[in-house]
């Protein structure tokens, strides 16, 4: 099959479908790739560097009329024309937010493919384009942030005076928010986060950032993954907290998100009256209108001293990153449908991240998938509770008695056993308290070489052996040359294999 | 020589033997420590010979040749992934040298009472003396004969001459029980009627026993078996010690004897299961639930191309080996993808499970032949709390070792048991050969874990393929 990338006619698009390495893994997968010729321009990859890939270079109606096409935005009304029949579409769809397009999807014999919609599985986070958008849209809010910020990010001791780093609160520890707290955190800030659940306070604070929390409680569970909008008494501790950070903080990132619907306002405009002058707002949710009350879509604007900055294209402002990650999470998804690596689209229902995925199926509405759970759990809890074991009380009586016997047995023996036996008695006791010192010493990386001389040491026995070889009884004579022999063994075979492995050890 | 200068001999060569072990504390001095431990013994080899009779000198040098030159040929041939079994044999040697050395004894003391003359002499033991005695033939003949066919045994099981899963008598624990009552009884029938043939089907007793015992437990519990069987062989020199009234004899067997019991302690308690549960035999027969065998969880794969990518992007990778490592000798491979990684300035270390392999220390040989330097070696308690800020672990050939259950799930078999946590690190990658489960027969959830991957296929294959991608 022919896979076709055209160019994105987005005026402040720069990202492209694919780029020179995706195309090489493409043919892998068994398809030929067709690009329209300057599609990869903007994001810094030129005609010539697709062709050496392998893709052909193409004019607009070459690229349409593939098999495959992979893009980046929803297709137009122009575009979804010029799709040959039976051909299939991958892109970002948004089908929740735009009915009318999937209508005029639905109404061509096409198969669409919305990148937006993979369910989120472990096995599906490599085609997960809206984690790795986000990602580089987090990113990128504080490098705006930045540049509209009038100060150093980190603080600084300098001849000509102490400079206090920056304060950045992120509202949303999703992907974007923690790509946010990562870049922000190594460019010096002092980073804290915000968000509902609270069972992101460990990734929070694994990227060095302070984890805020609200001291209310509420049940919360995100069976899909995703965060849910939230009962009154909670958005007013909410609330509360955001005013008290406003008016620390120098810098505020929001990325709150509910699929689906507006994004819920969360920086009043009292709060940003509230923020000192010169301090920046990037608000990520400003595509389905914004987490603030002064954002204005796609514009920088300043208010009460506040710049608020609303930008929706971030990844596209990233075009080589973004392009490239995006272009990835294509292939993974081609993979995915590609069993046999033949260059055949195979479109299985019965896998649920394909599934979920496909909104359009030959002309039919598929959208939305039946739920899936995220991540599947552990199949029921191993069911019974084991009843911890019974510690049977210590009777206290047995030590003692048991020490009591001993001592009587010993004194029985000590008064009848001569006293040859005593002493050799003795040196055994003193032994192996000796021994017992100076084995606790030994590193365990050397307890193979510590059997292995103990072994060759333990052929000591070969003196027993040598002390009745002066016998003349020749059954006594036997079994002793045979003792000899075997301890010999013992000997020269545990000293040479001790050698021949501290022989190895080497230091580096 | 006279007795003095004998006595003065043990005396320098027990201090020796000391001074060997305590060498081996550090692998900096472990190579004088066993130099001291080979001049030790030719100390006493030789004030032995020098002190007693001079005839029979040709036979017994004869003999001592051929035994050094078999011993020679054994550490030569062997290759380290066999180390265990060579152990476990030499550990018999010992025992069995015992044994024959017992019987020799008893034939002396029952020919010394019918003729009680020894050279100009006259030598009479009181009954309590000679009751001692006995005892101490007993003792050293039944430990003995335990230990050689106990090791016989191990050896072949190390092996795979011999199934290793646990296998016991009909009746178990207490026909083994019956066994060694009735090898105890034969003893005491030889103590008191001095029948050699009551000494004979003691140590034919002892012998079966020996064999029972090490047939009933698992491979994974090995380590704790070689080293008990260590221990025993050194309480088999001591007991013969006692028999000969020689102190050397029994000063080195105590100290073998203590250095098999800290081993077999210290794997034990590195299972977190009592020495007398690892004797009793494998896994199941404790009470608690077997975990529901359902499906747990989804694995997800991932391939050559993508972990060396994965290695490449890391800054610091910690690699656990286990039993699988030595079965698939994919150490070699191994010591030069180390090589790779640390010359592109990632910090690579080697985590240790005290129990991973057949041997205490097994893996430590392993990867030390491969040329790996032990310095970047560390033990579990060294580097378990260093998971948290590794970029990657390779779990190669190792299962119960890092099995998460073991602290998480209160009714696992295995709970309890001290694991290394690689689950905390950002990554997980686990060569394995498929999704069989451990030895302990216990599901992993390690592997169903989220930052997990499974690679699967031959561990040597595997990482040579990784190899390639460099």
């Amino acid at each position: 099959m022919r896979i076709g990338i055209p160019g994105e006619i987005q005026a402040n698009e720069n990202r492209v479908a694919a780029t020179p390495d995706t195309v090489g893994k493409l043919q892998k997968l068994g398809y030929d790739v067709v690009i329209e010729s300057g599609a990869g321009e903007k994001a810094s990859f030129g005609d010539a560097a697709f062709a050496e890939a392998g893709a052909q270079i193409g004019n607009k109606t070459d690229v349409w009329s593939s098999d495959i096409v992979l893009k980046v935005n929803p297709p137009t009304d122009e575009e979804i024309a010029l799709l040959k029949d039976g051909a299939s579409l991958a892109s970002f769809i948004w089908p929740g937010q735009d009915q009318e397009l999937m209508e005029k999807l639905s109404q061509r014999n096409i198969n669409v493919l919305a990148l937006d919609s993979v369910p989120r599985l472990s096995r599906s986070q490599s085609l997960d384009a809206l984690s790795s958008m986000a990602n580089i849209g987090g990113y990128r809010a504080v490098v705006e942030a930045s540049h509209q910020f009038g100060r150093f990010f980190n603080g600084q001791i300098t001849a000509a005076g102490k400079i206090p780093p920056a304060k950045v609160m992120v509202i949303g520890a999703g992907v974007a928010g923690l790509a946010a707290l990562g870049a922000a955190g190594s460019m010096g800030a002092i980073v804290r986060a915000f968000d509902t659940r609270p069972e992101v306070k460990e990734q929070v604070e694994s990227m060095g950032a302070e984890f805020l929390e609200l001291d209310y409680e509420e049940e919360q569970d995100s069976s899909d993954g995703y965060a849910k909008e939230m009962s009154q008494a909670f958005i007013d501790a909410e609330m509360a907290l955001f005013m008290e950070q406003a008016k620390e903080v120098d810098i505020i990132i929001t990325t709150a998100l509910i699929p689906g619907r507006p994004a819920p306002k969360l920086i009043l405009e009292d709060m940003v009256k509230a923020m000192k002058p010169g301090s920046v707002i990037v608000d990520l949710a400003a595509q389905t209108g914004g987490n603030c009350d002064c954002t204005e879509k796609d514009k920088v604007v300043v208010k009460h001293g506040v710049t608020v900055i609303g930008y929706t294209d971030l990844p596209s402002r990233l075009p080589n990153q973004s392009s490239q990650l995006y272009g990835t999470n294509l292939v993974n998804m081609l993979k995915l449908m590609t069993p046999e690596k033949d260059g055949e689209l195979v479109i299985d229902f019965e896998d649920e991240v394909v599934r979920g995925l496909t909104v359009v199926k030959g002309g039919e509405i598929t959208w939305p998938a039946p739920p899936v759970k995220v991540s599947a759990a552990p199949a029921a809890k191993p069911a019974p509770v084991i009843e911890p074991k019974e510690e049977k009380p210590a009777k206290p009586w047995v030590k003692p008695a048991m020490m009591a016997f001993g001592a009587c047995l010993f004194g029985w023996i000590a008064n009848s056993a001569p006293a040859a036996f005593l002493e050799h008695f003795t040196v055994f006791v003193l032994s192996s308290i000796v021994g017992y010192y100076v084995i606790w010493n030994v590193k365990s990386a050397l307890h193979t070489p510590l059997m292995s001389v103990t072994n060759a040491i333990s052929g000591i026995i070969v003196v027993g052996a040598l002390m009745q070889m002066g016998s003349d009884n020749n059954i006594i004579l036997a079994l002793s040359g045979i003792a000899l022999m075997v301890a010999m063994i013992n000997i020269v075979g545990g000293f040479a294999v001790t050698q021949r492995m501290l022989k190895m050890f080497i230091r580096d | 020589m006279s007795q003095g200068l004998l006595v003065s001999a043990y005396l320098i060569s027990a201090l020796l033997f000391v001074m060997s072990l305590a060498g081996l504390s550090r692998q900096e001095s472990a190579k004088t420590g066993s130099l001291y431990g080979m001049v030790g013994m030719a100390v006493a080899v030789l004030a032995t010979l020098g002190h007693a009779a001079t005839e029979g000198l040709t036979l017994i040098t004869l003999l001592m040749m051929a035994g050094a030159a078999i011993g020679l040929y054994l550490a030569k041939k062997v290759e380290m992934t066999e180390m265990p079994q060579l152990v476990a044999i030499l550990n018999g040697f010992g025992g069995l040298a015992a044994v024959l050395i017992g019987f020799s004894s008893a034939i002396e003391a029952i020919n010394l009472r019918a003729a009680p003359i020894v050279g100009k002499f006259i030598v009479e033991l009181s009954p309590t003396e000679q009751l001692i005695h006995s005892i101490e033939i007993f003792i050293g003949i039944i430990i003995g004969a335990i230990t050689f066919s106990g090791s016989v045994v191990a050896c072949l099981k190390l092996n795979g001459s011999i199934n290793s899963r646990p296998a016991s008598l009909p009746g178990g624990h207490w026909a083994n029980l019956a066994v060694i009552a009735a090898a105890i009884l034969m003893g005491v029938v030889y103590v008191q009627q001095d029948s050699i043939l009551a000494l004979v089907v003691m140590t034919a007793l002892a012998f079966v026993f020996g064999i029972t015992l090490v047939m009933g437990i698992g491979g994974a519990d090995m380590p704790v078996v070689v080293s008990m069987l260590n221990a025993y062989s050194g309480i088999a020199a001591a007991a013969t010690g006692f028999m000969l009234g020689n102190n050397l004899l029994i000063i080195t067997g105590a100290m073998v004897g203590s250095s098999g019991a800290i081993l077999s302690y210290l794997m034990c308690a590195a299972m977190n299961r009592s020495f007398i549960s690892v004797i009793l035999g494998g896994f199941g027969t404790e009470s608690g639930t077997v975990v529901s065998d359902g499906e747990q969880g989804e694995h997800v794969e991932i391939n050559v191309e993508d972990t060396a990518e994965l290695l490449k992007n890391a800054s610091s990778v910690i690699i656990t080996p286990g039993y699988g490592m030595a079965v698939a000798q994919a150490q070699h491979p191994l010591r030069e993808l180390v090589n790779k990684l640390r010359a592109q300035n990632i910090k690579v270390r080697f985590g240790i499970h005290p129990v991973a392999g057949r041997l205490p220390g097994h893996m430590n040989v392993l990867l030390a032949e491969a040329k790996v330097p032990y310095d970047i070696v560390e033990e579990m308690d060294e580097l378990n709390d260093d998971f948290t800020e590794t970029d990657v672990v390779l779990v190669i050939g190792a299962n119960d070792t890092v099995n998460p259950a073991a602290s998480e799930d209160p009714g696992s078999p295995i709970a309890g048991m001290p694991v290394l946590k690689v689950w905390e690190a950002a990554r997980v990658v686990v060569f394995k050969r498929s999704m069989a489960t451990g030895y302990a027969g216990v599901q992993n959830p390690l592997f169903f874990k989220e930052n997990a991957r499974m690679l699967f296929g031959d561990a040597h294959d595997t990482v040579e393929g990784i190899l390639k991608q460099f």
